[in-house]
């Protein structure tokens, strides 16, 4: 029987952790900035867009580094954050799920962008002349519509923050229990001699995780295709 | 008045400008492709917006550009059937039903959910999500969806055009039944004659952008002017007529009209039923003579009251068979041959074919 050490029990719970917090905060944004960015015509559009996918293209110590110049404890973020609310999230857990967020973030917005472009527009309009307001028609008809790329964006967000490495190593450090999420346990494992035997099992670990995230989008989205994709036959 | 409009809009080289107004019953609004109908009806919902003009329904300014008035699509109170269905994928048909009640909740109205589910014939269909329904079966949830949302007037773009004839057979009724109560006023657009024919009461002819001609249906329909924006071959008229008879033995029906008696191929409606017939231009031969010897059973005496001569090898003539006028198109040949004139007794000769009120007697039985 595979029995998790106190260590990887730690490490595996902090991912945890951080990926569930860096979803669910990031969802929303991610939800409004798909939709900003499909339906909204705004100046700057295009610069907005290439904002959010950065990320994406830059080396991920690049974006870590600029986490950490924004949201260090003198950083113009981090200091109005410990100011305002009293949260320090630089070289914290906090701040892991927050590198985690930014990186994860353009496959977030892109799997949603995707399904929101698919939703039928004239669905929208009918919903109008039936006396939904925009608001009301985005919450009961779009957003439902919307849900499968909507999982399949956080999904993707999921995994990415299992994985994420550069940024948060970067940003937040290494640091048991705070900061030493899988990557990075794996990672320390690796720096120490003898550790190989400890990093594979970590790895089995990860790869574990990620296969069950995986099989839960299936499932999930198997469950909602049902329900709004018409059926074959 | 229930709707008042006059707008205009230039859509790349395509200049709507129509004006019409329309009250009670149903109004349709005819006219082929690419005409503007369906721009007109956008229009009114909100999904379009004119450059200029003016739109009221039941006396409510929806839109008015000197006055900067828009309302927003949501707050018309507007039924839209469109030409698809456009039922929500995700919800089922009792969902579906009651979308635009939620939102309109608040609006005084007899209309219920158990009221349309009977007009429409729901019932068994409420459980259901709409990927599992036929054609037919769409249309009509979304003809409930849009009369639940407790409009002031209904709004319905070609709703049967994506129909087979089975499916149009379903429907019509329906759509008889709501023009009959004569709780809403309902605007329809169509390309099609038949419908419009057996449908609407009032008809508002569109062609390139424009409003050829607005009147009550059988006015319009009898027009000469009007054959070649309609379709010269399904030029006709139409005739209301009451069921005063019944033959059993040659299984023959007596119409009677205001002009006349008519006899066809029984109709199994009880007598006094009203009822509307169609009479094909090109199935009207006229005679200057009371003719005899002829298997022609219909014969109407009456009087020309107009030709119009301009449409290549045929002539068209309007008949007044007492208050009624009625439509023939005869050849130009035959019009020098027996020289008819305006003013001129004729008769006209109606071969019983030409007859069809059989998609009228649908009512009966749907």
């Amino acid at each position: 029987m595979f029995e998790l050490t106190p260590v990887e029990a730690e490490a595996l719970a902090l991912s945890l952790r951080v990926a569930c917090w860096a979803v669910a905060a990031s969802l929303p944004l991610g939800i409004f900035v798909a939709f900003a960015l499909t339906r909204i015509e705004f100046p700057g559009r295009s610069i907005v867009s290439g904002l959010v996918h950065l990320p994406l293209v830059l080396p991920p110590v690049v974006t870590g580094y600029a986490l950490l110049l924004l949201f260090g404890r003198h950083g113009p973020l981090g200091a109005w954050l410990e100011a305002s609310f009293d949260v320090v999230v630089a070289f914290r857990w906090t701040g892991a799920a927050i590198a985690s967020a930014v990186m994860g973030f353009p496959l977030m917005v892109r799997a949603i962008r995707l399904s929101l472009e698919s939703v039928d527009r004239r669905l929208e309009a009918a919903a109008h002349t039936l006396g939904a307001n925009r608001v009301w028609t985005f919450l009961t008809v779009t957003l439902p519509l919307t849900l499968p790329g909507i999982l399949a964006g956080a999904i993707l967000a999921f995994a990415k923050s299992l994985g994420e490495f550069g940024a948060t190593i970067t940003f937040v450090s290494n640091i048991p229990g705070e900061t030493r999420t899988l990557p990075n346990a794996i990672y320390t494992f690796t720096q120490v001699p003898g550790g190989e035997q400890e990093a594979l099992r970590l790895c089995l670990i990860a790869v574990a995780l990620s296969m069950a995230a995986l099989l839960a989008s299936e499932i999930m989205a198997r469950f909602l295709g049902r329900r709004t994709q018409p059926d074959v036959g | 008045m229930s709707v008042e409009l006059s707008v205009r809009r230039r859509l790349g080289a395509f200049q709507l400008d129509a004006a019409f107004t329309c009250g009670a019953g149903l109004t349709a609004i005819f006219g082929r492709s690419g005409a503007g109908k369906t721009s007109v009806i956008n229009m009114i919902a909100g999904l379009i917006k004119p450059d200029r003009g003016r739109i009221a329904v039941d006396g409510r300014v929806l839109f008015d550009s000197d006055q900067r008035i828009d309302v927003p699509p949501h707050d018309r109170q507007i039924g839209y059937v469109f030409q698809e269905d456009r039922l929500f994928p995700h919800l089922s048909v009792r969902q579906n039903l009651l979308f635009g009640r939620w939102f309109n909740r608040r609006r005084v109205s007899s209309t219920s959910l158990e009221s349309v589910v009977a007009l429409l014939g729901l019932e068994p269909l409420l459980p259901r999500r709409p990927s599992t329904l036929s054609g037919g079966e769409k249309q009509r949830v979304a003809i409930g969806r849009a009369l639940l949302a407790r409009p002031r007037i209904l709004l319905m773009d070609e709703p049967l055009a994506s129909l087979d004839s089975a499916r149009k057979g379903e429907i019509m009724p329906a759509i008889e039944r709501l023009r009959d109560e004569g709780r809403i006023p309902i605007l329809y657009v169509s390309h099609a004659l038949d419908e419009v024919a057996r449908l609407a009461d009032t008809l508002v002819l569109m062609t390139d952008g424009r409003v050829a001609a607005t009147g009550r249906v059988d006015d319009v329909l009898s027009r000469l002017d009007l054959p070649p924006l309609t379709g010269r071959y399904e030029a006709g008229s139409i005739l209301r007529v009451r069921i005063t008879g019944q033959d059993e033995r040659f299984a023959l029906t007596t119409l009677t009209f205001p002009g006349g008696t008519l006899r066809v191929p029984r109709i199994d409606r009880p007598i006094g039923a009203e009822l509307r017939v169609r009479l094909h231009a090109r199935d009207i031969a006229i005679s200057t003579k009371p003719p005899e010897a002829l298997s022609v059973l219909n014969v109407l005496k009456g009087r020309i009251t107009g030709i119009a001569t301009d449409s290549g090898p045929f002539a068209e003539l309007t008949l007044a068979i007492g208050p009624a006028i009625i439509l023939a198109r005869i050849t130009k040949l035959s019009r020098e041959t027996l020289g008819l004139h305006d003013g001129q007794e004729v008769y006209a000769l109606v071969k019983s074919v030409a007859l069809d009120p059989r998609a009228e007697a649908v009512n009966e039985r749907g």
